[in-house]
């Protein structure tokens, strides 16, 4: 074998060559395929992805899962989890995956959703579902922006935040109060664990897969309707660089929409 | 066979929706009430068929949310049902197009009333475009039936049940606010039961249930695409199923129509009425017919073709301002004029009034004398 750093030879090493078995450290879950993703640099829904991958693979359930994505960025998601999806229409995936759940009572269902997807256009249903106690996970990505679209003003956007259609900054006579969605899951009957997290750390990101993993074990023991919110970075919506778009979260979302666990029944 | 053993009871249209859908294995049922079918989810809440065959029965929140708890259901391949009426299945029109897309199993009851908009809650049939042509986007058809008696009402649950299965494409059962409102004595089909897990493993290797996901490629189910070729590839494959579809599944029913040179057309309880016409004009000795489409989509065309050859003219009775009346001109291809009467708004003609209609109609295409071919301009 060529010496791994250095020399001629390494230019040509195959990457079979290359990541040896003794070399790995660190290793792609299983269940991520190799389709290249849409997502921007420094956007959090990879590595949100990732730890559902990892999850699903230690609780070896990759057959006992049926997950829903939702419009948004994360329509694509089915192209990168090698797990049974249903893409479910805007807002609708909190219903989709009742039913499912409902037909298919011994299986994990958990829905992916945005902040326009969960506290706007679905914000119905999604309180719907977890008022009736449905025994599914969410994972809610809050971003406080709408990415696919380019930009927009999302229900959870910050005062003063500027976007495409609050240019000046979100104002409240304009444009209403930031939707709070998560804290009003703590408040209803049906929920067992409501918590929010964030990936911007490795603390954090060890901390989020704990969320889903817990989660995704309430759906599985039909402990009722458990809300992972991960508070999240667009760098591209928020025109940044991916090293200011954490910056700018920890110093601007963060205090708006603090981390932890916000409710825990099992507790 | 024996009558003694038949399952025979009174029933009203909407009961026998829920009873035969239990009788008939379906897995679930997610509505929301609205009148005039709140008696299904009602019915299905008495006879509580968890506890007996395990179908799911959940009121949702909206009709929107029932039609995309439905989308889940067929993506995972469960035999589910949703029912409502007119401005509840307008709110589902966007569920029913991403089901199309997608190529799901799905039963949607709509007992029709008087629109448009809120409307009234008394019967109507103004809903034929809504349920044929659909208010969803896109290149799409469902399959229609149009049930007239509480029986059919049984027998299309079963009949639903094969198409959407054999064919991957939601269909509604058209039905309207007296054929679910009216008491009718009704043969209950007997009992079937839900398909196991197992077998629904076997039977629809395209669901996104995740059984057997270690020996095969994951199965998804989404009606994104960003390439406009791979768009339209998919929309041709959806075409030629539905001239498949058109090609095997037309049914249609005729009453005193072999001699006939007037033709009444009629689907659901307008064809209840149009019966007594017919029995009551050939009493005065015309010699007039019915045919009622059983699908609307697909639509009778060939046999209207055919039949419009020996006719005089056609009147379209419908309980609306006039909708099926153009797939009826559509499939007479101008050989003889073609009328409409109806009462709308939630009102039923009575078959005096259909009597009065048809005897102006034949006045005026007398009067008129249409020269041969007039109408094929």
């Amino acid at each position: 074998m060529a010496a791994p750093f250095g020399g001629r030879g390494a230019l040509y090493m195959t990457k079979e060559e290359l990541i040896q078995p003794e070399n790995r450290i660190y290793g792609k879950p299983a269940l991520m395929n190799d389709t290249p993703m849409h997502y921007c640099p420094g956007c959090s829904h990879g590595v949100v992805h990732k730890l559902v991958a990892e999850v699903i693979e230690e609780m070896g359930i990759e057959e006992d899962t049926i997950a829903i994505c939702p419009v948004g960025c994360a329509v694509f998601a089915y192209r990168y989890l090698d797990i049974d999806w249903i893409e479910a229409s805007h807002g609708r995936a909190p219903a989709c995956a009742s039913s499912v759940k409902r037909l298919w009572p011994k299986k994990l269902v958990f829905t992916y959703q945005g902040d326009g997807d969960m506290a706007c256009i679905g914000t119905g249903e999604a309180i719907h579902a977890m008022n009736r106690g449905e025994n599914i996970a969410m994972i809610f990505i809050n971003n406080a922006i709408y990415g696919m679209t380019g930009g927009q003003m999302a229900p959870t956007t910050l005062m003063g935040m500027k976007t495409a259609t609050c240019p000046y900054g979100r104002q409240a006579d304009l444009h209403g109060y930031p939707l709070h969605i998560t804290d009003i899951a703590v408040n209803l009957e049906g929920t067992c664990y409501v918590t929010r997290q964030a990936v911007n750390t490795v603390a954090n990101i060890r901390k989020t897969k704990k969320a889903i993993r817990q989660a995704f074990e309430n759906s599985l023991n039909h402990k009722g309707c458990s809300v992972v919110e991960v508070v999240s970075t667009c760098a591209s919506g928020w025109k940044k660089t991916p090293e200011q778009a954490n910056q700018w979260m920890t110093e601007n979302m963060f205090p708006y929409y603090p981390l932890g666990d916000l409710k825990n029944t099992n507790e | 066979m024996d009558e003694q053993k038949k399952d025979y009871v009174l029933l009203k249209g909407n009961e026998v929706i829920a009873k035969a859908a239990i009788r008939y294995g379906y897995d679930g049922f997610f509505g929301y009430p609205i009148t005039p079918q709140s008696e299904v989810l009602e019915t299905l809440a008495v006879d509580k068929p968890w506890e007996t065959t395990g179908m799911v029965v959940l009121q949702a929140e909206s009709e929107v949310a029932s039609i995309n708890m439905l989308y889940g259901a067929g993506a995972t391949g469960k035999l589910a049902f949703t029912s409502s009426s007119s401005p509840g299945i307008a709110l589902m029109q966007e569920g029913i197009s991403y089901m199309a897309a997608c190529e799901l199993p799905g039963v949607i009851v709509s007992v029709g009333r008087g629109g448009p908009g809120l409307g009234t809650i008394q019967p109507g049939q103004a809903d034929y475009n809504q349920a044929v042509y659909g208010g969803g986007n896109g290149d799409y058809n469902l399959i229609v039936l149009a049930p007239n008696s509480v029986q059919e009402m049984a027998d299309c649950m079963g009949k639903a049940k094969e198409l959407t299965f054999k064919w991957r494409v939601p269909v509604m059962i058209l039905s309207d606010g007296v054929i679910g409102q009216m008491m009718e004595k009704v043969e209950l089909p007997p009992f079937t039961p839900r398909r196991t897990e197992e077998e629904i493993h076997q039977q629809c290797p395209w669901a996104t249930n995740g059984m057997g996901l270690k020996g095969r490629k994951y199965n998804y189910h989404s009606s994104l695409e960003f390439d406009p070729l791979v768009m339209e590839d998919r929309n041709h494959k959806m075409a030629e199923k539905y001239r498949k579809i058109e090609a095997e599944e037309v049914d249609y029913d005729t009453y005193k129509a072999d001699d006939a040179e007037y033709l009444i057309v009629a689907y659901g309880i307008s064809s209840r009425v149009s019966m007594k016409t017919v029995d009551t004009l050939r009493e005065q000795g015309v010699k007039v017919g019915m045919l009622r489409p059983k699908t609307l989509w697909p639509f009778p065309n060939r046999i209207l073709n055919e039949k419009a050859e020996n006719l005089k003219c056609i009147l379209c009775v419908e309980q609306s301002e006039g909708q099926m009346i153009k797939d009826v001109r559509l499939a007479v291809e101008g050989q003889v004029p073609v009328y409409h009467t109806g009462r709308s708004g939630g009102m039923i003609s009575s078959p005096a009034d259909v009597v009065d209609a048809f005897k102006a109609m034949a006045r005026e295409n007398i009067s008129k004398n249409w020269p041969k071919g007039y109408w094929i301009k």
